[in-house]
């Protein structure tokens, strides 16, 4: 429709004409690809809005959608999970304005999109430094590559660098993860970018809530491999969950002191998420 | 063999300009003269192209020189970016680019839309990476880029050699001047439109167009600190003793006779298609052809009449026809040079074979060859022909396949067929060449370094190990 000024014939309105009102999103969880509400059917308030507060019951559906993607996602070539995650960067550089009206500052923004623009690169690299041909002494070929641990529990930090920091060095290795968000608005608006960035549903998903509820129960889960505490500032949690990791020999990742996301990351988010596997096989004629 | 109608690829995708100039600090600039670039398939002229004259090649290395500060100063993440970018716009360009490529080079559009491309996008993918990660790469905490690169490509693998080239040079904070091949000069521009789209900042590269002396100007230029090259050996030893002495960093990217060794334990079906893929990919333009074939004696005649069989359905024609197995011979020297050698394999006594082979009347052309009765001593066993043409050698043990296959001046790679794993790895210890495939033969990958033993050059590109060539 063309626009154009009421003529003199409009009526006046009976309410006095407000601008448009506007479509205000729903936060719902990230699992399996798709947005559901928490099966608990909770929400709690964060900044006005009403957002899913995951249960129990949410964290174990989203083991289960996490180890479902997993083989297939670890099985696609390096290549292709690195340009997943470029696609990722790009598609956050398109919903700057999103993160932006959350309040995240235009260069947070900009080292998230450079971090994840990092981590695509090392799809097909990581495997080239951690890696080793072995020179064992006998007529033996042996040779050393990392491999995905398996499904990772993430407890978030809020901020957006921080949650694509995290989530980013798992993926990229071929790990599928559930995320305990902290930051419900930013992490659901990421999940938006997610599901239209070509990463196939399951490999990320991202419960919103209270991290001290629900993560106890993927510590304490037997299928979750790895357990990522970076973002977990309450030392008592900290201990009690690397406590509850230990009954599967869970990997835990928690590096000492405050983490820095605005500085290099190094190597540890990935390694600390990878198995070694060595292959050995005899020469002869 | 089944009749298939005709199955162009269009040509609409591509538009060719009439006359290129040089790319030179950002700009298409006039060289002094020209030359035509011709469709080796039809002998059209697509294109008049500069030819770089010493002063074109004196201002590409100066706008190299001056881009080079705030190139390589810039952090890897920003270099990374560019780069990812223009892995992202060949890929969106793809099927241009491969149209271009067969038009201008003459290989069938399956092998430029399905090899060349996605391996030209996968290379810049990969090297864009690298570019804040060099101090993770093993070359030391704080690698530095050399400087100016010149870098000299053939014409078998036009854009992919450009890729080889410029991706790693680039991520290592380097600027280049590259002079595509004489005969192919035309995808090599066309990627100088996609670094102005991926607003490259201008000098970063330079592409100069030209001949056999366009090249040597370049690589005997004093400003320029790094030498890489693909090509024949002969031209590489000539550039080896210009560059001795000068302190330039130098990669040489050369020939090859390649063993493709069937043991008696193969896969005969699967042995058939990587013999094919080794000789006749390409049409045989490849610098790591399976150009000579060692088959275990016990094996010989049943693997030779299943090659037979497989040769007779290739199909020899049109590169644009989607169908087309063999293109055309990429140039009228080329197709002299295979004759020539050709007709020496069988005066010295070799016995040659070519399935009934309808030729293109226009056009360069050359139908798969095979040539049995070899010996150790024949030309055709010895020499590179860059062609159709495979030379059937036999043997008893490994030891004497192993013998044999070292018995070339060249290294670049060997084929390895057999069932059984451990001989596999005992053989490829032995063999003296730089990249071995077993039960598989010309595979590439962006992650994986390519190069040559002896006479078929030196340093590695691809992988981790080809960024060592352009860090100091």
């Amino acid at each position: 429709m063309p626009k154009s000024a009421p003529t003199k014939t409009a009526k006046p309105a009976k309410i006095a004409a407000p601008t448009r009102l506007s479509v205000r999103k729903t936060y719902k969880l990230y699992v399996g690809g798709a947005f559901p509400r928490s099966e608990s059917g909770r929400t709690y308030l964060v900044d006005g809005d009403n957002v899913a507060l995951a249960s129990r019951k949410d964290a174990r559906d989203a083991v289960l959608a996490a180890r479902k993607a997993q083989p297939k996602w670890a099985s696609a070539t390096a290549y292709n999970r690195g340009q997943v995650v470029y696609r990722v960067a790009e598609m956050v550089e398109a919903r700057r304005s999103e993160f932006a009206a959350l309040g995240i500052p235009a260069d947070e923004v900009d080292a998230a999109i450079d971090r994840l623009i990092w981590y695509a690169g090392w799809s097909d690299k990581i495997a080239q430094v951690t890696g080793n041909a072995n020179p064992v002494a006998g007529p033996f070929f042996n040779l050393s590559a990392p491999e995905p641990t398996g499904v990772v529990g993430v407890v978030a930090p809020a901020s957006l660098l921080g949650l694509v920091s995290v989530v980013a060095p798992a993926i990229v290795t071929g790990n599928t993860v559930v995320v305990l968000a902290a930051g419900p608005q930013v992490a659901i608006t990421f999940a938006e970018v997610l599901a239209t960035s070509d990463v196939p549903g399951g490999v990320v998903n991202i419960l919103t809530g209270r991290a001290a509820e629900t993560a106890p129960w993927l510590a304490s889960h037997d299928d979750v491999n790895a357990l990522d505490l970076t973002a977990v500032t309450d030392p008592e949690l900290a201990v009690e969950l690397e406590r509850a990791a230990a009954g599967t020999l869970k990997r835990v990742l928690r590096p000492a002191g405050e983490t820095d996301f605005t500085a290099d990351p190094g190597l540890r988010p990935m390694t600390a998420l990878l198995e070694t596997k060595t292959v050995w096989h005899p020469k002869g004629f | 063999m089944f009749e298939y109608a005709p199955a162009p690829e269009s040509r609409s995708i591509v538009t060719i300009e009439p006359t290129y100039g040089l790319f030179i600090d950002g700009e298409f600039v006039d060289g002094k003269g020209t030359f035509k670039t011709v469709s080796p398939a039809s002998e059209e002229v697509l294109a008049e192209v500069a030819m770089a004259a010493p002063e074109d090649v004196d201002r590409a290395v100066a706008a190299a020189r001056r881009a080079f500060g705030p190139w390589s100063a810039l952090p890897g993440a920003e270099r990374a970016k560019y780069l990812f970018r223009i892995a992202r716009i060949i890929q969106e360009r793809s099927r241009e680019l491969a149209v271009l490529e067969s038009l201008d080079n003459g290989k069938p559009i399956k092998e430029s839309r399905d090899v060349d491309l996605p391996l030209v996008a996968a290379h810049f993918f990969y090297y864009a990476g690298w570019a804040d990660k060099l101090a993770y790469a093993g070359f030391g905490g704080d690698p530095k880029p050399l400087g100016v690169a010149g870098q000299v490509i053939p014409w078998n693998f036009p854009l992919l050699m450009l890729a080889w080239k410029i991706a790693p040079a680039l991520a290592a904070g380097n600027t280049v001047v590259l002079k595509p091949a004489e005969t192919t000069p035309l995808s090599a521009l066309f990627f100088a439109d996609v670094c102005r789209q991926a607003d490259l900042p201008p000098g970063v590269v330079n592409i100069i167009t030209g001949a056999g002396d366009t090249g040597r100007y370049l690589v005997e230029h004093p400003d320029v600190d790094k030498v890489a090259f693909t090509g024949s050996t002969e031209v590489g030893r000539q550039i080896a003793r210009s560059v001795a002495g000068t302190g330039k960093r130098l990669t040489l990217e050369l020939g090859g006779k390649a063993a493709n060794i069937v043991f008696d334990d193969a896969p005969i079906d699967q042995a058939v298609e990587g013999i094919v893929n080794g000789i006749f990919f390409n049409q045989g333009h490849v610098c790591c052809a399976g150009s000579r074939l060692l088959v275990q004696e016990s094996i010989a005649d049943e693997l030779l009449a299943s090659l037979k069989r497989r040769m007779a359905t290739l199909r020899v024609g049109d590169p644009l026809d989607k169908n087309t197995d063999i293109g055309a011979i990429n140039s009228r020297a080329q197709l002299e040079k295979i004759t020539e050698l050709s007709e020496i394999g069988s005066s010295e006594g070799a016995e040659r074979w070519s399935p009934p082979c309808e030729l293109p009347s226009r056009g360069f052309w050359f139908a798969p060859t095979i040539f049995t009765g070899v010996t150790q001593a024949h030309r055709i066993a010895r020499e590179e022909i860059f062609g159709p043409v495979l030379s059937v050698l036999t043997f008893r043990t490994p030891e004497e396949a192993v013998e044999k296959a070292n018995n070339t001046p060249y290294g670049l790679s060997a084929g390895i067929w057999s069932d059984k794993g451990s001989r596999i790895l005992a053989v490829a210890d032995k063999l003296r060449a730089g990249v071995v495939w077993a039960n598989t033969f010309n595979k590439f990958d962006p992650t994986s370094p390519f190069g040559g033993y002896k006479e078929s050059g030196y340093g590695r590109e691809g992988g981790r190990h080809g960024l060592e060539a352009y860090l100091a």
